[in-house]
């Protein structure tokens, strides 16, 4: 599903934040990222749904390679990409319904098909009955579940989630793990970065550790591995 | 800052309106004046007609002369008598002694050129005299040339004023709806859905800021026709008639005001849809 092939990241301002990476992910597979703060891990994520590009190397999704895709094309991968943040990124302005209904008008669904995928999702992350709130009548979890929502309802091969627990408490990140969990075993690949070592240590899957902008460890059931 | 947006389309419009009006206006008059320029050249006396046909020649042998015509001095009498009307008849005593001369009547291609021409003529051999437009005429041609140029220059700078400061306030939306066009972009909408709002919104200050400049245009311009028309008394001058030119006029002002709200969002929105 993607292979980066001796990929580096050199940011404008000089810092390298990628230094030769070599990685194959495979469709269905579930894979945590982590490392310490700065290692390198928002940067890996950013190069799979061209936000970055690398400067050296290639990174290859389905065959197309991504350092080389033409400007225009970029809005067909990331239709194929859904991606979580940390920050949730919600419309304040939209109801929960509208905000993730906002994913499919834009790349011009058409009405009846949004409402019913919109509630089909809505069904997945258990907040139907929530449609019609603000984001910020709901709870942070509820607010990330949206967020996962807005993610998958186009059906996407890959979920990418930048440390989507970071802002939860324990019982809410295990809310949304489990979600992605649920995703992940109905065929899509899940990529997650995480600072979680609880979630790691317990939820075993697929482990790649970046330090410094490399991967020094890639192991299948793997640990967190660091302190937390 | 819509409000100035609009306001500075309007502004533009209603001047390119004004100068459009006098420089179309201007131009009519100096095509009317440029399609009657000749040059008259007078043959000398004592010309003979080896002399005249060398002459012909030498006149026609000028690059700019596009029509050589002869006239003889009973034709120039017969002219002159019909051009006098009643008092003509007096002239025609004349018939018997002409005192007139022989003469070629020459064209150049650009009347502009005129007045080389008829220079070069003088200089020639059993010219007697040359007759051609006077001054006035000439400064007409060469003020309506440099009010076309200063004219445009003008236009240019308030079309990009205008569009400048539509681009502007398009760049305030923009920036109030940053977060939504990075998600927009984060789950895969194309440049040009973004883009199309935008567009609009450009479109609709050109257009709306057009309205007023019409109205001005087609009211003023009526009133302008309707009291002026009748009282000129210059040759040459007269307006271009109400229909179509007010309404073409207006087409104009409106399709220079979409340019101007298109032109202005399309700058301000392509550097932001970058990555
Ligand atoms: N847009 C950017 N411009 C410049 N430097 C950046 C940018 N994003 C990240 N970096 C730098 O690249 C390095 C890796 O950052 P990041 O990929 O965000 O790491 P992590 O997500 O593991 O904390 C850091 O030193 C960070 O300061
Ligand atoms: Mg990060």
């Amino acid at each position: 599903m993607i292979e980066m092939k001796g990929v580096h990241k050199k940011y404008p301002n000089g810092v390298t934040a990628l230094n030769g990476i070599n990685v194959s992910i495979h469709k269905g597979e579930f894979v945590y990222v982590v490392g310490p703060s700065g290692a390198g891990k928002s940067t890996f994520i950013k190069l799979m749904y061209r936000e970055e590009k690398p400067s050296k190397g290639s990174v290859v999704m389905n065959g197309v390679d991504l350092a080389t895709l033409k400007e225009r094309k970029v809005p067909y991968l990331r239709r194929n990409v859904g991606v979580v943040f940390q920050d949730f990124k919600l419309l304040p302005k939209l109801t929960v319904y509208e905000n993730i209904a906002f994913a499919l008008e834009v790349i011009e669904e058409s009405p009846k098909k949004i409402r019913r995928k919109v509630m089909e999702v809505l069904d997945l992350v258990k907040l139907k009955n929530k449609a019609r709130f603000l984001p910020n009548e709901l709870s942070g979890g509820e607010q990330q579940r949206i967020s996962i929502a807005r993610a998958i309802v186009n059906r996407p091969g890959l979920v990418i989630a930048d440390e989507p627990t970071g802002n939860l408490d324990p019982d809410t990140s295990w809310d949304i793990v489990r979600i992605l969990e649920e995703i992940n075993s109905r065929g899509t690949t899940v990529v997650m970065a995480t600072h979680s070592k609880e979630i790691v240590n317990t939820l075993k899957k697929r482990v790649i550790a970046i330090e410094s902008g490399r991967i020094v460890r890639d192991e299948l059931r793997g640990e967190y591995g660091y302190e937390s | 800052m819509t409000l100035a947006s609009v306001g500075a389309v309007t502004t533009t419009l209603i001047l390119v309106g004004l100068f459009l009006v006098l420089m179309l206006n201007l131009n009519q008059v100096a095509e009317n004046v440029e399609e009657d320029v000749e040059i008259k050249v007078l043959i000398d006396l004592t010309a003979k007609e080896t002399d005249i046909n060398k002459l012909e020649n030498e006149i026609r042998n000028i690059p700019q002369v596009s029509m050589l015509q002869f006239s003889s001095k009973e034709e120039e009498l017969k002219q002159l008598i019909e051009s006098m009307g009643e008092e003509g008849e007096a002239f025609e005593l004349f018939e018997q002694d002409n005192p007139l001369n022989d003469a070629f009547i020459v064209k150049t291609e650009d009347p502009i050129d005129t007045f080389k021409v008829a220079e070069q003529i003088m200089k020639f051999d059993n010219v007697g005299e040359v007759v051609y437009a006077e001054d006035v005429i000439r400064k007409l041609f060469e003020f309506n040339q440099y009010a076309r140029y200063v004219g445009l220059g003008f236009i240019i700078a308030l079309v990009l004023t205008a569009a400048f400061l539509v681009s502007n306030t398009i760049k305030i939306t923009i920036m109030a709806r940053s977060k939504e066009i990075g998600i927009m972009k984060l789950v895969g909408a194309t440049n040009s859905f973004i883009r199309w709002p935008f567009f609009i919104e450009g479109l609709l200050m050109g257009i709306l800021g057009s309205i007023l400049p019409i109205a001005l245009i087609l009211g003023g311009y009526y009133y302008l026709y309707e009291n002026l028309q009748d009282r000129i008394q210059f040759p040459f001058v007269e307006l271009l008639p109400y229909h179509p030119f007010a309404f073409q006029l207006s087409f104009l002002l409106l399709a220079i005001g979409a340019f101007i709200g298109v032109w202005g969002s399309v700058m301000s929105v392509r550097k932001f849809l970058k990555v």
